[in-house]
């Protein structure tokens, strides 16, 4: 038995199976048929809900994908639809308003999961609206008009007919256990611990964000399912002797946060990685088990010499986050043990994270090149470069390391890492890109790390570093 | 208020950002309504030698099964007189050809259920690209050559000749909501179907063929589609006609909607095209003589590939006199999704031929690509010119466009400050571009060209609204509606707009063509017209009575509680009546129109009728070299210019600014028109930029031809930070020369052709970037740092 609250009302959900998505029961269930099926992957948007979570800050509201959030995910929450935000009276949200008023709808489709990620980000005062709308596709408008509401709406008020759901979430937190017929919702990390331990065929499902396509397009039985949201304890952020302690369960939004001031541009990284949408539910544990080469957390952290820590039962081994890569698909992980944490060592902050994907927002990484050189005067004393995409794993390029440390970081020592590269990997060619796109394009990485260090000149398209004045 | 020429709001604004406009799959289903989904073939070319349903059968939910063997006579899906099995019939053409369906309790179950099929292929080599449907020889019909003048001799006596070849990739739709239909049984052999498609008569004519009933037992609805770009003109037969057979066989209702994979896999795209070109020119880049090759990538089967490679032709010329030319075209059958109707329907391709040839001559000269633009355009007006097919350019605009555009957008001294910019910038550099557009408006398939509509005014003073044209996020019925409001002088709100039917107004073309308003207003206006006339001329003389309304439309009772009755007695010709402002007036005294209407009911005047409009002066037949030739009843133009930086270490770009001045003549609305342009820039630019189509290639497992990139996380459309960061367009002073409805232009399709300046902005950035290598589309981050690296010896 799921409980939490759907547009205002507290639901109870009985009996349905561990993987029936959000979407389809609102569609198919409730007759709730506004959020609408785009992509059925969480790529379009089209299904954006707000979903809302008590946690030590209070009640957070966030935009997510409803076609590949399982119900139980919800279990103590609350959900609000498109359906869910005009006053009781049928005056309409500002951000619904402002749709109207600025033609930001033609065909419609797109425009309930668009209102849901304005609607969140007008509840919480964001204004980065390209950011805000990244995960949220749009094949009529070309998305100016739609910029334009966001930022008309902006200027309104939060509508004083606005649902407060912290009472009820409150009552919903003394729901207790929620477990059911194969179904694990654990409130703590040692109770996870010992339920993967005693089920070590069961899948664990974090923010479902790569779970959701093995149900929604690939049919896999997942067999008994462990959602992790409720652990509290597995979603924290610590300040350690010597670093950062990194729950396995943080969201990749809270990550970019953390990051923003110790490596900013790993944060930006953070923010190219997905959409709203999918860094509110994805984390940062999820993406280094899942072991993914394209995974674009990995990379970063293997730069800036992360250290995982694994846990089968009472039994933690930490190591080297590089060193539980094993090959494509196969990580250094044994039955019933799971990622628990992330050490990210305090350094001085030399990372450079170069993304590169078809589209700029919101795309799988081609190649995903992270670099972390510390210098002694001119020359490089230490480098930990690693990429993404170039391999089967997230991989150190170590003889590109090894052509540049001790080295003055020069013209010559940037063409002998460059070609060092070429021990390093053997790129393959998909749809994405072709292994020689990505072998040159690592290649250019590495002259860009160096020239952004070395001359005055813009080299990038976005950000801090370019010309363009695109933030 | 006027309702035509204003901006107002698409009418379904309301019910769209409130999740309520339904949409096929938020239709509430009849209970017990079952759910299909098909098997799909796992090779891309090859034969079936065993098909085992059983399992499927045996998988929960699962009602109904029907493979090739359960029909007598294979239903045929196609929009061509070629024909198009439903199912494959024994010899596989295409990675994800359907080849059989499964009806189940729920749409989970029958996706489920749709994968459990035991099937053995025997695999053939597939013939997938271009180059390999020319060696094998594998012709959809013969190629089709247009000449004019003799260019042969002036290439010979150019002084200036190049030669060349772009490659062009297709385009997935994405339109946001997927392929759908619904089909509920009736009495006898009637059947509803609900379907998500821009031509409900195909469907209909489709289902009571597969159906073996007369066309007037099938009724086909349409409110409203989620986006529709051509990929929802032939691509919906399939699912309807399915849902229609499934519910004649059980007698429930039957729907049916593509997942996206699947919806990817299975539905035709923008065909994929090849021009090789030779040019001669003069000095100052005047063309003398073009020969173009187009080879057109159709897929397996006909589809409309003949025509959209017809239109490919048709626009090999954009806005450029070419005194001397010859296009050829030819149409290749590849083992890939049979390419479809999409957003300028082969224009687009055509279009961005002369475009490259334009770049090619500028770089050959070292000119700025605008000069040689200018002094190709066809002469202004009613220029003498006349296009390679032989018709008369008589509305020639885009001399106007693009002076007031280089001006607007502030284009030479751009042009001056990014050649300053890319002098100190080795990383990024920058690019600027402007494209015209000249395009056609009219099916060329000349029967196509008509339209009906249905109006009913009821006594109440409110109208009810039909026509042949769908919504498919256009804003024609908001178009129409305005037409509508404006012919009876009421406000657009006593308009109600209803769902495209074909029990209402028979016979319809597809909304296509950019021709929904044109046709469709046309025929609207016809049938208010007539209302209003016959109105008119019983008021006229009739002495009017009725019962006084207040404000809320309630009749209005005096003191004693008899109704207040008002009466007026117009004497006057029929033409002085004045039908404004919710008015009937003869300019001394007006009647409110509900009162009206009233007073021709009870006079036994008809208040509905139908109407109908049949484009003029039309006159075309693709196979005739000779005759009148006139496919297109007139051009809509427009102009873009695009500014890009470019990455030259990754050839990731971004457009940083776009200004753009297009012909709406007088727009019927301006803020639906604008929504338009600035829509179809980006999915112009999308398509030319990182929209790429990826078929697997031979590998160990099998002979390829898989759709890599079936999915939005591999085919990227843009995304909100794509869209250009300044983003200027401006509706260009017009009136249509010809007599449009209320002097408007077609826009559905041409602003998607303003994209054409973002891929030359790459163009002109690359060769800043010190390459001359001249682009292939889609120009990807890959294709641009492959150009950037050639000249250094690094490309691959």
């Amino acid at each position: 038995m799921i409980r939490f609250m759907l547009n205002g009302e507290i639901v109870t959900v009985e009996g349905a199976a561990p993987t029936v998505t959000l979407l389809d029961w609102l569609r198919e269930t409730r007759g709730l048929t506004g959020t609408k099926e785009g992509c059925n992957e969480g790529d379009c948007g089209a299904c954006t809900v707000t979903v809302s979570t008590l946690d030590d800050t209070g009640v957070t509201h966030q935009a997510l994908n409803a076609c590949i959030l399982f119900l139980p995910q919800l279990a103590g929450k609350a959900v609000r639809t498109v359906e869910g935000i005009a006053a009781p009276d049928g005056e309409l949200h500002p951000v619904q308003d402002a749709m109207i008023a600025e033609h930001g709808s033609q065909c419609g489709f797109c425009t309930p999961g668009f209102v849901m990620s304005m609607y969140t980000a007008h509840r919480t005062g964001r204004v980065d609206h390209d950011d805000v709308l990244a995960g949220n596709l749009c094949r009529c408008t070309g998305y100016a008009p739609i910029v334009r509401a966001a930022q008309r709406a902006a200027s309104r008020p939060v509508p004083a007919w606005e649902i407060d759901e912290r009472a009820t979430l409150e009552t919903l937190a003394q729901s207790g256990d929620m477990s059911g017929e194969g179904l694990y919702l654990p409130g703590s990390t040692a109770s996870l611990a010992a339920i993967y331990a005693a089920h070590p065929n069961a899948t664990i499902v974090a923010g479902a964000t790569d779970v959701g396509l093995w149900v929604t397009k690939q049919f896999r039985p997942l067999g008994p399912v462990i959602f992790t949201h409720r652990v509290g304890d597995l979603a924290r952020i610590e300040r350690v002797q010597g670093g950062l302690r990194i729950g396995a369960g943080v969201t990749l939004s809270r990550l970019r946060g953390a990051m923003a001031d110790r490596h900013p541009d790993f944060a930006e990284l953070i923010r190219r990685y997905g959409s709203v949408q999918v860094r509110n539910a994805a984390t940062i544990g999820g993406n280094i088990a899942n072991g993914s080469p394209i995974g674009d957390g990995p990379p970063a952290l293997i730069a800036l010499g992360a250290e995982l820590t694994l846990r089968h039962g009472e039994d933690r081994r930490r190591m080297p986050l590089e060193d539980f890569f094993l090959d494509y698909g196969k990580q250094d992980r044994m039955p019933g043990e799971f990622v628990e944490s992330i050490f990210v060592p305090d350094q001085e902050d030399t990372l450079a994270c170069y993304k590169l994907s078809k589209r700029f927002d919101q795309d799988i990484s081609a190649v995903c090149g992270c670099f972390a050189l510390h210098m002694d005067g001119d020359v490089v004393a230490g480098a930990r470069i690693a990429f993404g995409g170039m391999a089967g794993t997230p991989k150190r390029a170590h003889a590109a390391e090894a052509a540049l440390t001790g080295q003055v970081l020069s013209a010559q020592a940037v063409r002998d890492a460059q070609d060092a590269l070429t021990q390093d990997f053997q790129p393959l060619s998909d749809m994405r890109a072709s292994a020689a796109y990505r072998m040159q394009a690592a290649r250019n990485m590495i002259r860009r790390y160096w020239l952004e260090r070395a001359e005055d000149v813009p080299t990038r398209l976005v950000g801090p570093k370019s010309e363009t004045g695109v933030a | 208020m006027a309702s035509v020429h204003q901006p107002k709001p698409h009418d379904s604004g309301p019910l769209h950002v409130t999740g309520a406009a339904r949409y096929t799959d938020d239709i509430p289903a009849p209970a017990g309504t079952l759910h299909l989904a098909f098997g799909l073939a796992a090779v891309a070319h090859g034969v079936v030698t065993s098909l085992d349903l059983a399992p499927v059968r045996a998988m929960p939910g699962v009602r109904l099964v029907l493979g090739p063997d359960d029909f007598a006579r294979m239903p045929d899906v196609s929009p061509s007189p070629a024909p198009e099995p439903l199912l494959c019939t024994g010899e596989v053409q295409f990675h994800g050809q359907p080849l059989f369906v499964v009806a189940a309790d729920t749409h989970l179950q029958a996706r489920h259920a749709a994968r459990a099929a035991k099937v053995t292929f025997e695999e053939r080599e597939p013939i997938l690209t271009i180059a390999q449907a020319l060696a094998a020889g594998r012709l959809l019909e013969d190629p089709l050559e247009w000449e004019k003048g003799s260019p042969d001799d002036a290439l010979g006596t150019a002084p200036h000749r190049a030669q060349g070849r772009i490659e062009v990739g297709g385009q997935e739709h994405f339109y946001l909501e997927g392929q759908a239909a619904m089909a509920v049984p009736g009495d006898g052999d009637e059947m509803l179907v609900h379907a998500s498609t821009q031509h409900p008569s195909e469907i209909q004519h489709k289902v009571a063929q597969a159906l073996d009933v007369p066309f007037a037992e099938v009724t086909v609805q349409v409110r409203r589609m989620g986006g529709g770009f051509g990929g929802k003109e032939s691509q919906g037969n399939a699912l309807a006609v399915a849902c229609a057979l499934v519910a004649q066989r059980t007698g429930r209702a039957v729907k049916m909607r593509y997942d996206r994979d699947d919806d990817m896999t299975i539905t035709g795209k923008r065909h994929e095209i090849r021009i090789d070109y030779d040019v001669g020119f003069d000095d100052t880049g005047r063309i003398a003589a073009v020969i173009f090759d187009q080879y057109v990538r159709c897929g397996w089967s006909a589809d409309l590939s003949l025509p959209v490679a017809d239109r490919a032709m048709l626009h090999a010329d954009n806005a450029y006199d070419l005194p001397a030319a010859r296009i050829r075209s030819t149409r290749l059958l590849t083992h890939t999704c049979s390419n479809t109707a999409f957003r300028g329907f082969g224009g687009p391709q055509g279009i961005v031929g002369i475009e490259r040839v334009i770049e090619h001559i500028a770089a050959h000269l070292d000119r700025d690509p605008l000069e040689v633009r200018r002094a190709n355009f066809y002469a202004p007006g009613n220029t003498g010119q006349t296009t390679p097919y032989g018709m008369q350019v008589e509305d020639n605009v885009i001399h106007g466009i693009v002076d007031q555009l280089t001006e607007t957008s502030d284009y030479s001294a751009r042009r001056a400050q990014i050649a300053e910019f890319n002098a100190t910038s080795p990383v990024i550099k920058r690019g600027i571009a402007l494209t015209p557009v000249k395009f056609g408006i009219s099916f060329t398939l000349t029967q196509l060209n008509q339209a009906g509509a249905l109006v009913n005014v009821y006594t109440d003073g409110s109208i009810r609204l039909n026509h042949g044209g769908t919504e498919m996020g256009q804003g024609l019925f908001t178009k129409v509606a305005a037409v509508a409001a404006d012919a009876f002088g009421v406000d657009a709100t006593h308009v109600k707009i209803t769902a495209t039917d074909t029990a209402k107004v028979p016979n319809t073309s597809a909304t296509a063509a950019s021709s929904g308003s044109d046709m469709n207003g046309m025929a609207v206006k016809a049938a208010c017209e007539t209302i209003r006339d016959r109105m008119a001329r019983h008021l006229c003389t009739a002495k009017v009575l009725w019962h006084d309304r207040d404000e809320e439309g309630k009749g209005i009772i005096d003191r004693d509680g008899h109704p207040v009755i008002r009466e007026h007695a117009f004497d006057c010709a029929p033409g002085n009546l004045v039908f404004a402002g919710d008015l009937v007036s003869d300019g001394t005294h007006s009647i409110p129109f509900w009162a009206a209407v009233q007073a021709c009911y009870v006079a036994r005047i008809s208040l509905s009728s139908t109407g109908y409009y049949a484009t003029p002066k039309l006159a075309w037949d693709r196979t005739q070299r000779s005759g009148p030739r006139r496919p297109f009843y007139y051009f809509a133009y427009g102009a873009a210019v695009t500014e890009v930086a470019l990455d030259t270490l990754t050839g990731e770009n971004r457009i940083l600014r776009t200004d753009i001045l297009h012909d709406c003549g007088k727009s019927l609305n301006p803020a639906l028109d604008i929504g338009q342009i600035e829509g179809g820039y980006v999915q112009g630019a999308g398509w030319l930029t990182t929209e790429e189509l990826v078929w697997t290639p031979p590998g160990p497992a099998n002979m390829g031809g898989r759709l890599a990139t079936h999915a939005p996380s591999t085919y990227k459309i843009p995304g909100c930070a794509d869209r250009p960061r300044i983003f200027n367009v401006v509706l260009y002073e017009n009136e249509n020369a010809e007599a449009t409805i209320h002097r408007s232009k077609a826009v559905g399709e041409p602003p998607l052709m303003l994209g054409i300046s973002a891929l030359m902005a790459l163009q002109d950035a690359v060769r800043a970037a010190g390459s001359d290598v001249l682009l292939d589309a889609p120009a990807t981050a890959e294709r641009l740092l492959n150009a950037i690296e050639t000249p250094r010896g690094s490309g691959w």
